[in-house]
């Protein structure tokens, strides 16, 4: 149940490269990371790719077959047309380094920039209580496997490198949603963050406009916009009503003015 | 050779799993200046793809459970041979670490009470096991790394430098470690992008490597579990002990072949599924061995009532430890009743409602959906034994970690003695937290004991640089090897002759095919250039492999029981005089290993006095047993 196929992969490194044809052996059952395996035990030994798990369960294996954002080791060869060439291509959002091989630094930053889980300082230790229900909502997000492809998708980033400096992209607007929808989460009373304001203000909600496309190639099936992104949205909007809000944004930006008064 | 890019810390921690990043919290807790290095970008070590669960006895599903009944069940999952102090301090610490992890922002499944909820899995008396659906390991390392991630928020927010005092080195690899006389004083590695050396200069480094399943043809194992910390570590002086012990996890997939060895979650057996042979039957009811008879059901009807009443029903056969589960099923498909690709079914279909399964098992749905086109909502699964964890591994003090050379520890996988024989399951990730924590905070005392920081040694530093590049060839070598050949030919040869039942001509063969291999290795010419190549990389993690399946091997043939994780075929029975015995390696030049016996320290006896003494009598000579015939 062999066949043989045609690839097309993208070499080169970060001052360029190009296609490379290759005609490889197939069996059954086998995913794109199989074939890539096989061109290195082969023909291709430097052929760089990153990938740890061969399970989906790490995202590390992230590229475009046929132009389409995927997990190399969960896309099926039987799921591809065998009379045409299948081409792997690195992620186009990110510089690549080698062959498939990006550098994701971009997203290891932006994490950083995500104010962290602010433990309520009453509670000790073995005393968290949280009903299922509270949790789920947070949890859908935690499934995040982080292979980027909805960071490689987003049209605010994938062609326009200069956004990249304000916006975070899905993944970590959804990290914000996570943190802001936690129920024990105490950023807001101990330490004066708002996680909605700062979703808006630091991590650029405002440029998403809701297409969905991160949510289509997200291969843990996180419904990213609807479920994160629309709601965050919504909150924000609420907040601009909320008198609560308000009046803490003028008293912060005293206190800020104070600062440098003293300073 | 060119300047090299230099860094100095305090403590460096090897690994970025779940052992590595707790190590690393506790030694950036104690105030010291720490170092994270990983081979793989962060996030994604191989903790990511733990399932079922982390044990602790926190009692939230059954009030009956606590560190002793979990200390019991350690003990015997090990067949007693575990490091006793380590079985301790793990059943009384875990829970602690588990509630820790809220703090970090962790979001377990819940009790209807919004406690923390607990699974059952294979040997645990009470539902135990903390977990997230089936992606409980996913949990764990981001939760750690988030809280990595909020430490250097905190450091930023001082010194407006997020790596003051916590930096991650991602895709860079160790290849050595470098001495100071006895002391350990830095490490070399590489980067994994340019291919060029860098060197850390530290007094403490905490190995916390993983396993060596890539050794393995059949193996849940990703590509870094090279046993790199292991061969690191004996390179170094320290010592391996229990090598001989590997756990075959009972349920990997086992068709389609690119896929053979991808693991099939216990939990599945743990929230009900059953095993069955060709003949549709319950074999696991034939399989219960002496030792455990007082535990099990042996009727289909109890099994199953226990389920719901486990108070008053002995728990299926099902969930006997791993060992006994991988070795039944192995005999199943010798003896003819297999299913169609080599395996026996286990079915969750015939069990509960599609709704139910794809709600506490949706990666296991999902992985059978994309990668086997069976939905397991319809039809049972095929599985069969995959290579999946190393109980052996770098000799440690049980309370901070310390290896046998001064300044350096280990934590998790790498290190050996918890586990005794054979581990259970849940029982790896609270031991990454447990004694992670322990090496950090152990690494950090070391730290504050020196009275002057040991220093790099100049000469050794370039010699290791000139071993690392070596496989690139001067182009005098002919009839150079490929590394991707020989690495295939060492996981034929581990699988077939030092797998999951062993015999003597067998394991001796493996022992000659690998001096062969490790005189080939000696002629690997790799392609290409220094810049991210994977040919490169395969050549130097070969050399750890190479060296670490001799430890497992030579282990193996000098072991004559059979005990956990080690099965001899002719030695079938557990020997008592075998329990008190550990077999140590130790490194015997460069790349050689030679193996002597230590005795086991004798176990505490307020710990002893846990067990009722007929159990005892199952597994100690009548000379250690209380009011035994003692000298
Ligand atoms: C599929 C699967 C499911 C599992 N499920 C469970 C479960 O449900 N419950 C449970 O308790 N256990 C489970 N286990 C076991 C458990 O996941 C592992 O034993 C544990 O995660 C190991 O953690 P660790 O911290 O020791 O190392 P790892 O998480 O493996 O991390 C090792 C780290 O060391 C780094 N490293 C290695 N060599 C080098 C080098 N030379 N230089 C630099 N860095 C290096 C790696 O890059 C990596 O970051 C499972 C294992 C597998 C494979
Ligand atoms: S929904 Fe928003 S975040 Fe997602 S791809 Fe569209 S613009 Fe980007
Ligand atoms: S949200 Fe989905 S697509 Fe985006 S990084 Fe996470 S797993 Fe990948
Ligand atoms: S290799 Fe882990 S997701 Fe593909």
């Amino acid at each position: 149940m062999s066949y043989q196929q045609k690839f097309s992969v993208w070499r080169g490194d970060s001052d360029g490269g190009d296609f490379v044809e290759y005609d490889v052996e197939v069996n059954e059952g086998e995913v794109v990371l199989d074939v890539v395996h096989r061109l290195q035990a082969t023909e291709a030994p430097d052929l760089a790719v990153r990938w740890n798990c061969k399970a989906g369960k790490c995202g590390s294996c992230s590229a475009e077959i046929n132009g389409r954002p995927r997990l190399m080791c969960m896309t099926r060869m039987s799921t591809l047309p065998q009379d045409t060439t299948v081409s792997i291509t690195p992620m186009r959002t990110f510089p690549v380094i080698r062959d498939l091989v990006t550098d994701v630094s971009f997203n290891y930053e932006k994490a950083r920039e995500v104010r962290a889980f602010v433990p309520p300082a009453d509670l000790a230790p073995g005393e968290y209580r949280m009903q299922q229900v509270d949790v789920e909502r947070s949890q859908e997000f935690r499934k995040c496997i982080e292979c980027f492809l909805c960071q490689n998708t987003c049209h605010v980033v994938r062609d326009h490198e200069e956004n990249k400096l304000a916006f975070s992209g899905p993944r970590f607007l959804m990290r914000v949603a996570e943190l802001d929808m936690h129920p024990l989460d105490a950023a807001e009373d101990q330490e004066g963050l708002n996680r909605k304001a700062a979703a808006q203000d630091e991590h650029g909600l405002g440029y998403c406009n809701i297409t969905k496309c991160c949510t289509e190639v997200c291969p843990e099936h996180i419904k990213i916009t609807d479920n994160a992104l629309i709601p965050l949205k919504e909150r924000v909007v609420d907040l601009k009503f909320d008198p609560m809000f308000i009046r803490r944004r003028k008293r912060k930006s005293k206190e800020k003015e104070q600062v440098s008064e003293e300073g | 050779m060119s300047e090299i890019e230099t860094h100095s810390y305090d403590v460096i921690v090897i690994g970025a799993g779940g052992s590595g990043l707790r190590a690393a919290i506790a030694a950036r807790e104690a105030g010291k200046k720490t170092a994270i290095i990983s081979k793989s970008l962060f996030g994604k070590a191989h903790t990511v793809m733990a399932e079922g669960g982390c044990a602790a006895a926190m009692g939230n599903v059954n009030p009956n459970d606590n560190w002793m009944v979990h200390f019991r069940d350690t003990m015997r999952g090990g067949k007693f041979l575990n490091n006793w102090r380590m079985a301790e301090l793990h059943a009384k610490e875990a829970p602690d670490r588990v509630w820790e992890l809220e703090t970090y922002g962790a979001l377990f499944d819940r009790t209807p009470e919004g406690k923390i909820s607990q699974r059952n899995f294979g040997g645990h008396t009470y539902p135990r096991l903390a977990h997230v659906g089936d992606r409980t390991g996913l949990e764990m390392i981001r939760t750690l790394q988030q809280k990595i991630v909020s430490l250097q928020q905190d450091d930023f927010a001082r010194t407006g430098d997020y790596e003051a005092n916590i930096k991650v080195y991602a895709e860079c690899t160790v290849t050595d470690l470098i001495k100071d006389g006895e002391r350990i004083a830095g490490a070399l590695a590489y980067w994994r992008e340019s291919g060029r050396h860098l060197l850390l200069e530290a007094p403490a480094i905490v190995m916390a490597t993983g396993g060596v399943g890539k050794s393995y043809k059949v193996t849940s194992n990703s590509w870094e579990y090279t046993g790199d910390g292991h061969a690191l570590a004996l390179r170094a002086g320290a010592s391996l002990i229990n090598m001989e012990f590997l756990q075959f996890h009972p349920t990997g997939m086992v068709w389609p072949p690119s896929v053979k060895g991808i693991l099939v979650t216990e939990s599945v057996r743990g929230d009900g599924g059953v095993l069955t042979n060709s003949e549709g039957k319950r074999f696991m009811f034939d399989y219960i061995p002496d030792v455990f008879k007082d535990q099990y059901a042996t009727t289909e009807e109890e099994a199953d009532r226990w389920y719901t009443d486990a108070d008053n029903n002995k728990r299926p056969p099902e969930l006997l430890p791993r060992d006994e589960v991988a070795r039944a099923i192995n005999s199943e498909v010798q003896a003819g009743r297999g299913s169609p690709h080599g395996g026996v079914f286990l079915d969750v279909s015939s069990r509960m409602p599609a709704e139910t399964i794809i709600k506490r098992l949706p990666s296991m749905h999902h992985q059978f959906k994309e990668l086997a086109d069976v939905d397991i909502t319809k039809e049972p699964m095929e599985v069969g034994p995959t290579c999946h964890y190393v109980m052996g591994g770098i000799e440690v003090d049980p309370d901070t970690g310390q290896a046998s050379v001064p300044g350096l520890f280990a934590a998790g996988e790498c290190s050996g003695g918890m586990h005794g024989s054979n581990r259970l399951g849940g029982n790896s990730l609270s031991d990454l937290l447990v004694f992670g924590k322990r090496a950090g905070d152990g690494a950090a005392a070391y730290v504050d004991s020196l009275s002057a920081r040991p220093v790099l040694d100049e000469v050794e530093v370039k010699r290791a640089q000139e071993r690392s590049v070596a496989p690139f060839g001067d182009g005098s070598q002919d009839g150079a090897e490929n590394p991707y050949t020989l690495h295939q030919e060492l996981q034929q040869t581990m699988n077939d002759l030092v797998g999951i039942i062993r015999k003597e001509e067998e394991v001796r063969q493996a022992i000659t095919k690998l001096g062969e291999l490790k005189e080939r290795a000696k002629n690997l010419v790799v392609e290409g250039h220094r810049q991210f190549n994977p040919g490169w990389h395969l050549a130097l993690d070969l050399r750890n492999m190479l060296l670490v399946s001799e430890c497992v091997a030579n282990a193996a043939v000098l072991r004559q029981e059979s005990r956990g994780g080690h099965t001899r075929d002719d030695y079938t029975t557990m020997d008592a005089e075998w329990r008190h015995k550990l077999l140590v390696c130790t490194a015997d030049g460069d790349d050689g290993v030679q193996i002597v016996e230590q005795e086991q320290i004798p176990m505490r006896s307020d710990l002893m006095e846990l067990f009722e003494l007929d159990e005892l009598k199952k597994y100690f000579t009548d000379a250690e047993l209380p009011g035994g015939a003692t000298a």
